[in-house]
């Protein structure tokens, strides 16, 4: 996959590009917020270009530190210039580039007097193409011709680094050369001394040696390409064209590779990995599956998935990724997994920061950067629900929310492929790190910053879809009456038969609520059955609720939705009782919250509560009720 | 024909974002010398977009007919057919 594919789509970019204010100051901040999109080259192109139209020179404060790059080459470059630039505003860092003359780069290097000098670059980037580097190699060559054309390119390219650090005392990023050569002999090309196929092997391998003792980085567009395949990167009919070995369609891959190695190079690399637990890091719901339930582990491909991608969390927390989990749950559920479940990867104490609770997750995202000490500009948050993901974007945008679906097997790729952790070198320290947070953990209380949740809200243009029970709904309904656990007041579970005879009577109703946003349909997320009494009291024998749409005022509209119904039978009050289990101790005062006065409680823990129908004024809320 | 001027409507938006001048009008007479900055690159920009656009690949032999922007439209017309 060549495109950013991490990086959410925005509907109206196009438009938004457009409206760019002249203002400076806040026209960057929104380029930025443009750049952090899903990006083709065409727009990337119109991006960098009405940015530098706005800001010939950059911004003056900027948190960071401006580049200068030069790129030097023997191709055509000048198409990957946008992208690099682009990928800077990406990370809030503003770079110039420049670029030699057409295969100049060596004469200008040498010319104090030449243009590049002139541009004092503060960063190298030597980007040779594969048919330069292989020029002269032919398949007639022996073993020994070819081992002292590989030696002689090893001192060209050193000669290049050694001119660029000496005239410019900067640092230095080395493109490795493209696989882009047929093989002549084979499957066994390497016995082929002068192919050059397997001379760009061997060149890339003996470059990378090289780097190492030179302090040299490397751009590793070989090993990217062999991912996406090389005809993703390299057109031959484009080359014979324009003489452009990188294709105009990835140069915003490209320029992002560039861009994360500058952004590393400032110590700007992201430092902690930020997990959302039911069904990103375990398939399921904890709470409401219970530790049997959830799919993880060997026997199933899903529990496999989820597996493969705590073991790459592990990895990155192996080498120095700080791993912190953010969870909308009770704290006991939460952590029975990682103490219980035989096939977690991830344990206790590989979590730095653990927070499962009920709040808003941009708030509790907040807290974890605080009791980390860290910048909350260094944490990726990844979660598999497009809500709470686009509320961290919204309220966080500093924070890295890769975009994924449901499907686990993409969370791994989604973090790589980002390259949030980019990373230059590996310490005995970063071996180290998580346990070293883990010591250091501070305890102390933690103020949440207030997030502008109703703007939020208002936003997602949220509807909630009512109707009575039917056939078609009957089978989810019963499913989910006796799956809840959590947001569930009574924990009454009911058969078919059950469903059928709350159906048939005309003093009860069944209600079945789907939500949808403009993120798309959650689905059947409660269900409301409400008896009416002898006394003319409307008895809410079962009220339950997915734990997905807490907090975006689900629970009062649907209180208003239970008050208009239960007028309709002739109710004067409703009564909603409480009954306690070990899992459902999140809505112990519901009713309460919801404005109803409690009449009687239990030794056991348990309330009930009465709301006088004759009084009560339904709620605004931000969601738009339609009978479906 | 119709298929052509759904192409046109496509391709337009094309236009405006590679020259990125939104009052860009095209007609199938519009040759790369009428339109300011139209050169080699960002010829093979349009081609390009219209690669991604269209799900489709232009040969050289292709590329080296087209001579003015209702060549294009043919052509994408033919391979989209």
């Amino acid at each position: 996959m060549t495109e950013l594919h991490w990086l959410p789509t925005i509907p109206d970019w196009r438009q938004r590009l457009r409206d760019l204010p002249s203002d400076t100051a806040t026209a960057w901040d929104k380029a930025v917020a443009l750049a952090n999109a899903r990006l083709n080259f065409v727009h990337t192109n119109n991006l960098d270009e009405t940015i530098r139209r706005l800001h010939p020179t950059g911004p003056e404060a900027l948190p960071t530190k401006k580049v200068r790059l030069a790129v030097l080459g023997s191709s055509t470059l000048t198409h990957l210039l946008p992208a690099i630039r682009v990928a800077g505003l990406r990370r809030g860092i503003w770079i110039d580039t420049y670029e030699n003359d057409y295969g100049q780069y060596l004469q200008e290097l040498a010319d104090p007097d030449s243009d590049l000098h002139a541009f004092k670059p503060t960063a190298i980037l030597v980007a040779l193409d594969t048919y330069h580097m292989t020029a002269g190699i032919t398949a007639g060559m022996d073993q020994d011709s070819a081992d002292a054309a590989l030696a002689e390119m090893q001192d060209r390219v050193k000669q290049v680094w050694t001119l660029a650090r000496d005239a410019f005392k900067c640092p230095v990023l080395h493109q490795a050369t493209l696989p882009v050569h047929l093989p002549v002999l084979g499957n066994n090309e390497h016995r082929a001394p002068g192919s050059r196929a397997w001379f760009v092997s061997r060149l890339n391998q003996a470059v990378r040696a090289m780097a190492e003792v030179e302090g040299v980085d490397i751009l590793s567009i070989d090993d990217r390409a062999a991912r996406d395949g090389i005809g993703r990167w390299h057109d031959t009919a484009l080359w014979h064209r324009s003489k452009q070995e990188v294709t105009p369609g990835v140069s915003p891959l490209y320029g992002d590779l560039v861009g994360r190695w500058v952004a590393a190079k400032q110590g700007r690399s992201y430092k902690c990995l930020v997990l959302d637990l039911d069904n990103t890091v375990w398939g399921g719901v904890i709470g409401d599956d219970g530790l049997e339930g959830i799919a993880l582990g060997q026997g199933s491909p899903l529990g496999e998935a989820y597996v493969a991608f705590q073991e790459y969390a592990r990895e990155l927390s192996r080498r120095g990724i700080i791993l912190a989990v953010c969870s909308k749950n009770e704290e006991a559920n939460a952590v029975e997994p990682f103490e219980k479940h035989p096939d977690m990867v991830l344990k206790r104490g590989d979590i730095a920061s653990f927070v499962a609770n009920w709040q808003n997750k941009a708030d509790n995202i907040r807290a974890i950067a605080q009791e980390l000490n860290i910048g909350i500009d260094s944490l990726v948050f990844i979660d598999d629900n497009p809500f709470e993901r686009n509320l961290v974007r919204q309220e966080l945008p500093m924070v890295a929310v890769p975009e994924v679906s449901d499907d686990p097997t993409g969370y791994p790729v989604a973090l790589a492929d980002a390259g949030y952790f980019e990373g230059l070198s590996i310490t005995d320290e970063d071996r180290e790190r998580t346990s070293q947070y883990q010591g250091n953990k501070a305890r102390e209380a933690l103020k949440s910053a207030v997030t502008d949740l109703p703007s939020y809200l208002r936003g997602l243009e949220m509807e909630l879809i009512w109707k009575r029970f039917d056939k078609i709904g009957q089978q989810r309904i019963v499913q989910l009456i006796n799956k809840s656990n959590q947001f569930n007041l009574t924990t009454k579970r009911y058969t078919d038969e059950d469903i059928i005879a709350v159906m048939a009577d005309p003093d009860a109703f069944g209600l079945q609520l789907r939500l949808t946003d403009r993120f798309g349909d959650n689905g059947i997320i409660a269900i409301i059955i409400g008896r009416l009494q002898d006394n003319k009291d409307l008895y809410i024998d079962t009220w339950l609720m997915s734990c997905r749409v807490l907090g975006r005022q689900v629970e009062p509209t649907t209180l208003n939705l239970i008050a208009q119904e239960a007028k309709k039978l002739g109710a004067r009050r409703l009564v909603g009782e409480y009954i306690p289990t070990k899992k459902n101790g999140m809505v112990k005062d519901h009713y309460a919250k919801l404005g109803f006065t409690v009449m009687e409680t239990t030794e056991a823990g348990g309330n009930r509560n009465i709301l006088d129908l004759a009084s009560f004024t339904p709620a605004e809320t931000f969601i738009h009720v339609v009978e479906g | 024909m119709a298929a052509d001027a759904g192409i046109y409507d496509a391709l337009t938006e094309i236009f405006h974002d590679v020259f990125m001048r939104d009052d860009l009008k095209l007609t199938p007479e519009l040759t790369a010398k009428q339109v300011q900055g139209w050169d080699s690159f960002k010829q093979i920009e349009i081609i390009m977009a219209c690669e991604e656009k269209w799900g489709i690949k232009f040969n050289t032999r292709e590329l080296d007919s087209l001579r003015s922007v209702g060549d294009l439209v043919s052509l994408i017309n033919t391979k989209t057919a």
